[in-house]
C-alpha cells in the first residue's frame, strides 16, 4: 500500500488534518486521549501508524486482540517506550497501579521530550478486559504525569464504550466509508499492474465495483478481489482479441466471471489458490467443488435416528408428542388442536430445548427396532454435542435433567431421513411436524387425513 | 440421565473393561491351568501381529492423502510470494482435514501425520486438542510450549533462556523472535530442501468442531498479523463437514484463511481392509463366529463407526478365548500347532473329547475307528491336529467366495455367475485358480486341476465364437447388397438370430457346468465353521459375552444389582423369591424396592416408615420388641445414607413442590 494514498482523497482530509493537528506540537502536553472509529479499512491504523512513522513519533503500537492479559497491553507499552529491560520489571501479574508505578518511575528518568502515543488498536476488546482499565488510560497522561496520549482505534462508536460510572471523554475522530464513484477507485487504482496503463486498470477496477460493491465495501477485500481477478480481465488483450480501448469487449469477458467469483471466492467457498488455478486452466473447465458441497455427513445409524428424534423433539411442541409417536393415542379432537401461538411457524423462532427424557422416548419410537439402552448410544448423545449437531442448554443441572436442543437444519435432517427411512411412518411423521410447523394448519382437512394415515400405520 | 456422564467416553470405559479382563485372565491363568502361561504368551504374540497389521493398513490407506497434505505445505507460503504486486494480504494457508466422524480413529491419523511432516518438512509442528485450549492464552501457550519446548530438547545449551520464559511473554511475537533465532540455527541440509522457502510453523487443530469459536478467530486474527515473519499453516481436523468453518468463524476470520480441502478414506473402507487383512485371513490362526462378528458390525455400524474400537473388540474376544478356551493351546500357526498337539496333558485330551464338535465327528466315523478315538490318546492328538489343519485351509477357500454366512448372499452369488458375461467368468475362473494355486494339498490341487481344465474349454471356446463373430461380419457385409427385398432380410436377420443361439449353446453348457462344478465346490468344502471338528479351538463364539461386555448397559446393570443384590454379592442369605424384600439386603436394595412403589413424588417420611417396618420385621424373630426403639437413631440415619446414595445415582432428587417429598427420576425397571 502507497504511502500517499490516504492523503489521496478529500473525504478525509479535514479528519487527518485535526489528527496532524494534534500531533505537531510533540514538545507540549497533548491531549490525554483520542477515538477514532470507522468501519473496517477505512485506513484508521494506516492512518495513524503513517503519520507516526513519517513524523517519527515515539509510540507504542499494540492490538488489543493479542492482549489476552492487561499485563501483556503494560508489558508491551513499558518496552516500546523504555525498552524490555523495563518491561522485565513489572511482577508475575501486574496490576494497573504496577504499570503506573512502574512508568512514572522510568519517565522520571528519561523524560518525555516529546508526545509519547500509544496507539491500541481494536479497542473494543478492551471493554472485556478489567473494567477499571479503560477509564484508566483514558486519563493516563494525569496519573503517571508524563507527556502520554492514548489513540483508541475501533469499528464501534464510543457510545458503546462508555462505562456506567462515567469517564473521561476522549476526543472523537470518525473515519468515513469511502465512497464508491471517487475514493474507492482511486485507491484501488493506486496497486495498478506494471505492464498495463493505469487508465485500463482504473476501468477494470470500475467493472469491479460495479460487480461488488453492493456486497462489499471493505477494501482490503475488494484489493484482493482485483489482485485475484486481473489476469483474467487482461486474457483477451494478451491473446490479441481485444483492444485496451474496447471496454465493452472486456466487460463481457470478465462479467460473468465476477459474478461467480462473488459466490465463490468472495464467499471462501473456494480458496484463492484453487481459483487462480481454475483460471489457468480455465479450458477444462472444472467446477470446482465448493465448501458447502460437501454438506452430507456420514452419520452411525442410531446417531441419525438420535438427531431425527432431536429435531422432532426440538421443533414440535411436546403436548403433540403423544399423538405423533403413541399408537393409540385418544380421540382426535378437532377443535383446538394447537393452541395459537403454537400456530405461528416453529421455524421463524428456532429450537426448543428439550429435555433428555423426551429426546430418548421419541428415539425409542422412531427407530424401527427394540434398542437397549446401552451406554453406546447415551455417548452418541454427547459425541453429537461435540460435533455441534446438538448442543447442550443449560449448565446448571448437568446431573439429573440435561437439555438439549437441535442445531441443525431442515435440509440435513431430511437428508438424513432420506437414507435411513425405510419404514414410511418415520417420513410421514417427518411431513406431518412439517405441516405442523409451516402455518399450513389452517388447511385442517389434509393435516387430519396425514393424521388418521399415521393412525393406520 | 447419569449414563451420558458415566458413559460419555466409551472407549474408556472399554479400556477399564479389558485391564479387568487381563488381571482376571492372569489370576485365572496361573491358578486354575496348566498351559495358561502358554495361552497367554499366544494371545499376546497374536494381539502383536493385530496392532501390526493395523497400523500397516492405516498407513497405507492413509498414505495419498497423508502425502497431499505434505505437498500442500509445501507449496511455497502465500505471504511470502516474492512478486510484490501480487502479494495477498496476509491468507494463512488452510488445510481442512475431513475425518469422518469416528473420533477416536483420529489420534492414529494425527500421529502419522505429525511423524511424517517432522521427518520430511517441518520441525516446527503443533497439535492442539481442543480440551487443553479453553482461552486464547491457553492456546498460544501451548503452541508455544510445544514449539519451543522441542527446540531445547535439540540443543541443550538454550535451556536456560526458555526456562526463564515468564507467562507474560507468552505472545505470538517472543515466538517470532525464538523463530528468527532458530531458522538460522537450523541445519542447512533442511534449507536445501526446502529451496530457499522458510520452514512452515504448522498448528494443527485436532478437533475443529470442540473448540470454542472465539478462541479460534482471536488466534486466527492474531496469527494473521504475523504472517510476514513466521509463515503459519492451519491444519483443521474436521469430523462432520467443511461448511463447520463457515458456521464458526465469520467473514471476516475465514477471508484471512486460504483452506483447501482434503478427504481422508471413509470409515468403512477402512473396516473392509481390516476385515480383510485380520479375519478372511488363513495366516490368521484366530477365528471369530458368525454371530461375534455380527455383534462387532453392529458396533460398528450402529454406534460409533469407529475402526479403533473394532480392533478393540477383537483384542478383546481374543483375550476371551484364550481365558476361557484351555484347548486354544492348538490356535496358532500350523508347525507350533503341531509341537503343542504333542504335548498336549491327558486332560486336554479329555476336554477334546467332550467337544461337541468333535463328538458328532466321532459319529460319522466307522465303530472301531470311534473306540480308537475315544480309547487312544495319540491317535485323538493327530486326528485333532489333521482336522485342524484341514479346517484352516477350507476357511481360505472361502475368501474365494465372499462370505458365506447366509445362504441368500451365497445364492444371490451363485444367480450372479450364472448371468455372467463369459469373459467375466474366465476372469473369475482365474483369479479362483490364483488363489489355488497358493494351496497345497492334494485334494486342492486336484480341484485347481479341473478349474484349469474347465478354463482351457472356455479358452477355446472363445476362439470359436470370436471366429463366429467374423463370419458374421461377412454375412452382414453380404446383406448389404441384398437390401432390395424386405422379406428376404427380414428372413436371414432371423436364421442369423438362430444361429447365434446355436453357436452359443456350447459356451451356456459349459457355463453351467462351470457353476454346477463350483457349486459341488462350495457344498463340500464351505460347510458352515460350528460343522467343522475342533471349531471351539479356533473359532470364538460366545457373541453374547461380547455383547454384554462391549455394548455395556450401565442402568440395567444397576437395576439388576439393586434388585437382585445375589447377582453380584453371591451372598446365599441374599437368595430370595422375587417381589419379596429381604432384610438381610443392603440398605440401599431395600430403599430401592420400596421406592418402586410409589408414584413421581414421594413421601420421605413414608419412605422411612416402610423401611423400618421392614428392618424390624426381621429383628423381632431375634430380639425383643422393647429395643426396637434404641435402634431407631441408627435406622434413621441408615436410611437417611440410603435415600443420599439413591439421589447420588440418580433414582430420585429433592424438589421445591414439596419440601418433605422428593421426586422419582427413573420409570419402569423391574
Amino acid at each position: 500500500m502507497s504511502h500517499q494514498k490516504s492523503f489521496q482523497y478529500a473525504d478525509l482530509l479535514s479528519v487527518l488534518e485535526r489528527v496532524v493537528d494534534i500531533m505537531s506540537a510533540p514538545d507540549q502536553y497533548s491531549y490525554p486521549s483520542v477515538f477514532i472509529y470507522g468501519h473496517r479499512a477505512t485506513g484508521k491504523s494506516h492512518v495513524v501508524l503513517s503519520i507516526m512513522k513519517d513524523l517519527e513519533l515515539p509510540h507504542a503500537s499494540v492490538d488489543c486482540v493479542e492482549c489476552v492479559s492487561s499485563g501483556l497491553l503494560f508489558h508491551q507499552v513499558l518496552s516500546a517506550f523504555f525498552g524490555p529491560d523495563a518491561a522485565a520489571l513489572l511482577p508475575r501479574c501486574p496490576s494497573l497501579s504496577d504499570f503506573v508505578r512502574l512508568y512514572k518511575q522510568m519517565s522520571s528518568n528519561s523524560p518525555a521530550t516529546q508526545t509519547r502515543y500509544i496507539i491500541l488498536d481494536r479497542a473494543e476488546r478492551m471493554r472485556d478486559m478489567d473494567f477499571s482499565l479503560l477509564p484508566a488510560l483514558l486519563r493516563l497522561q494525569e496519573l503517571v504525569n508524563d507527556n502520554v496520549t492514548v489513540i483508541l482505534l475501533s469499528e464501534i462508536v464510543w457510545e458503546k464504550f462508555r462505562p456506567n460510572t462515567g469517564c473521561f471523554e476522549p476526543l472523537l475522530f470518525h473515519f468515513p466509508d469511502y465512497s464508491k464513484g471517487k475514493s474507492l477507485v482511486q485507491i484501488l487504482s493506486w496497486d495498478h499492474h506494471p505492464s498495463y496503463t493505469p487508465e485500463l486498470y482504473a476501468s477494470y477496477i470500475n467493472i469491479l465495483l460495479g460487480v461488488f460493491f453492493s456486497v462489499c465495501r471493505d477494501l482490503r477485500e475488494l484489493r484482493h478481489l482485483a489482485v485475484l481477478n486481473f489476469s483474467k480481465f487482461c486474457e483477451p488483450l494478451e491473446k490479441g482479441e481485444a483492444k485496451e480501448s474496447d471496454i465493452h469487449k472486456l466487460w463481457k469477458n470478465i462479467e460473468p466471471h465476477l459474478q461467480r467469483a462473488m459466490q465463490t471466492v468472495y464467499l471462501r467457498e473456494v480458496s484463492s489458490v484453487q481459483w487462480e488455478q481454475q483460471q489457468m486452466d480455465e479450458k477444462e473447465a472444472t467446477t470446482l467443488r465448493v465448501l458447502s458441497a460437501h454438506a452430507h455427513i456420514e452419520l452411525p445409524y442410531y446417531s441419525k435416528f438420535l438427531l431425527i428424534a432431536a429435531y422432532l423433539a426440538s421443533f414440535n411442541p411436546a403436548r403433540t408428542d403423544r399423538r405423533f409417536f403413541l399408537k393409540s393415542h385418544g380421540k382426535i379432537r378437532k377443535t383446538n388442536f394447537l393452541k395459537k401461538h403454537e400456530k405461528t411457524s416453529n421455524h421463524l423462532l428456532g429450537p426448543k430445548p428439550f429435555p433428555l427424557d423426551r429426546l430418548m422416548a421419541i428415539f425409542y419410537s422412531v427407530v424401527d427396532s427394540r434398542v437397549a439402552p446401552t451406554a453406546s448410544v447415551f455417548s452418541q448423545i454427547s459425541s453429537l454435542v461435540t460435533l455441534q449437531l446438538l448442543s447442550q442448554v443449560g449448565h446448571d443441572d448437568q446431573l439429573d435433567s440435561p437439555k438439549y436442543k437441535c442445531s441443525v437444519s431442515l435440509d440435513f435432517i431430511l437428508a438424513i431421513s432420506r437414507c435411513v427411512c425405510v419404514c414410511v411412518r418415520l417420513l410421514d411423521l417427518l411431513a406431518l411436524s412439517l405441516v405442523i410447523q409451516s402455518q399450513v394448519v389452517r388447511q385442517e382437512r389434509s393435516l387430519f387425513t396425514a393424521v388418521s394415515n399415521l393412525h393406520l400405520l | 440421565t447419569t449414563e451420558t456422564l458415566i458413559c460419555s467416553d466409551s472407549n474408556l470405559s472399554l479400556m477399564i473393561l479389558e485391564t479387568a479382563s487381563k488381571k482376571r485372565k492372569r489370576h485365572i491363568g496361573v491358578g486354575d491351568d496348566e498351559n495358561g502361561c502358554d495361552r497367554f504368551t499366544i494371545c499376546q504374540k497374536l494381539w502383536e501381529t493385530v496392532q501390526m497389521n493395523t497400523e500397516v493398513i492405516q498407513d497405507q490407506l492413509n498414505k495419498k492423502v497423508l502425502d497431499s497434505l505434505a505437498e500442500f505445505i509445501k507449496k511455497p507460503g502465500l505471504a511470502c510470494s516474492s512478486d510484490v504486486w501480487r502479494q495477498r494480504g496476509s491468507e494463512i494457508p488452510t488445510a481442512a482435514l475431513m475425518l469422518g466422524v469416528n473420533v477416536p480413529d483420529h489420534a492414529m491419523t494425527f500421529r502419522s501425520l505429525c511423524n511424517l511432516l517432522q521427518d520430511s518438512v517441518t520441525p516446527f509442528v503443533v497439535s492442539v486438542h481442543a480440551k487443553e485450549c479453553a482461552a486464547v492464552k491457553l492456546l498460544i501457550q501451548k503452541v508455544l510450549e510445544q514449539l519451543m519446548g522441542r527446540g531445547v530438547s535439540v540443543d541443550e545449551e538454550q535451556e536456560d533462556d526458555t526456562a526463564l520464559l515468564q507467562k507474560t511473554q507468552c505472545t505470538i511475537s517472543a515466538l517470532c523472535q525464538w523463530y528468527k533465532t532458530k531458522c538460522t540455527q537450523v541445519s542447512p541440509k533442511r534449507k536445501e530442501n526446502l529451496a530457499k522457502n522458510d520452514l512452515p510453523v504448522v498448528v494443527i487443530f485436532k478437533d475443529f468442531e470442540a473448540f470454542n469459536s472465539q478462541v479460534l478467530q482471536d488466534f486466527i486474527l492474531i496469527c494473521s498479523r504475523y504472517t510476514q515473519e513466521l509463515p503459519f499453516v492451519f491444519i483443521f481436523g474436521i469430523a462432520t463437514s467443511p461448511s463447520a468453518i463457515q458456521h464458526r468463524l465469520p467473514h471476516s476470520v475465514s477471508s484471512l484463511l486460504c483452506i483447501e480441502v482434503f478427504h481422508s478414506l471413509s470409515c468403512t473402507q477402512h473396516l473392509a481392509s481390516v476385515f480383510d487383512k485380520l479375519i478372511l485371513n488363513s495366516q490368521f490362526p484366530f477365528k471369530l463366529s458368525s454371530r461375534v462378528i455380527q455383534v462387532l458390525v453392529g458396533i460398528f455400524l450402529y454406534h460409533d463407526f469407529s475402526v479403533q474400537n473394532f480392533v478393540k473388540g477383537l483384542q478383546f474376544s481374543m483375550l476371551e478365548h484364550f481365558n476361557s478356551q484351555p484347548l486354544s493351546v492348538l490356535c496358532c500357526q500350523k508347525h507350533e500347532a503341531l509341537l503343542s498337539a504333542k504335548i498336549l496333558s491327558k486332560q486336554n485330551v479329555e476336554r477334546i473329547r467332550h467337544l461337541p464338535s468333535f463328538m458328532r465327528y466321532v459319529e460319522t466315523q466307522e465303530p472301531q475307528e470311534q473306540v480308537r478315538l475315544l480309547t487312544n490318546d495319540e491317535h485323538v492328538k493327530v486326528t485333532s491336529f489333521y482336522s485342524t489343519i484341514v479346517h484352516i485351509r477350507e476357511l481360505h477357500v472361502s475368501c474365494i467366495e465372499k462370505n458365506l454366512w447366509e445362504t441368500e448372499e451365497y445364492d444371490s452369488a451363485l444367480q450372479l455367475l450364472r448371468i455372467l458375461a463369459k469373459d467375466e467368468l474366465v476372469a473369475a475362473l482365474r483369479s479362483c485358480a490364483e488363489i489355488l494355486k497358493s494351496a497345497n494339498t492334494k485334494r486342492m490341487q486336484n480341484v485347481l486341476q479341473q478349474l484349469e481344465d474347465f478354463l482351457g474349454r472356455l479358452e477355446a471356446l472363445q476362439g470359436v465364437s470370436s471366429e463366429d463373430s467374423s463370419g458374421n461380419g461377412v454375412v452382414s457385409a453380404k446383406m448389404e447388397y441384398q437390401r432390395t427385398d424386405l422379406f428376404q432380410l427380414q428372413k436371414t436377420l432371423l436364421e442369423k438370430e438362430s444361429r447365434r443361439t446355436k453357436r452359443m449353446n456350447p459356451f451356456e453348457v459349459l457355463r453351467s457346468q462351470v457353476i454346477d462344478f463350483i457349486d459341488s465346490l462350495v457344498r463340500e468344502y464351505l460347510t458352515p465353521a460350528e460343522f467343522q471338528p475342533l471349531n471351539e479351538v479356533c473359532y470364538y463364539s460366545s457373541s453374547g459375552v461380547l455383547r454384554q461386555r462391549l455394548n455395556v448397559t450401565p442402568r440395567t446393570s444397576i437395576q439388576a444389582a439393586l434388585t437382585h443384590p445375589f447377582y453380584y454379592l453371591k451372598n446365599e442369605s441374599l437368595k430370595t423369591n422375587t417381589g419379596t424384600i429381604s432384610s438381610a439386603a443392603p440398605d440401599l436394595c431395600i430403599v430401592y424396592k420400596l421406592h418402586l412403589e410409589c408414584g413421581r413424588l414421594i413421601n420421605l417420611y413414608d419412605w422411612l416408615e416402610a423401611y423400618v417396618t421392614v428392618m424390624s420385621a426381621a429383628e423381632d424373630q431375634d430380639t425383643n420388641s422393647e429395643e426396637c426403639g434404641k435402634f431407631d437413631s441408627l435406622k434413621h440415619a441408615r436410611f437417611i445414607q440410603a435415600v443420599s446414595e439413591m439421589e447420588f445415582l440418580g433414582f430420585v432428587k429433592s424438589t421445591k413442590q414439596k419440601t418433605d417429598h422428593v421426586a422419582r427420576l427413573t420409570w419402569g425397571g423391574c
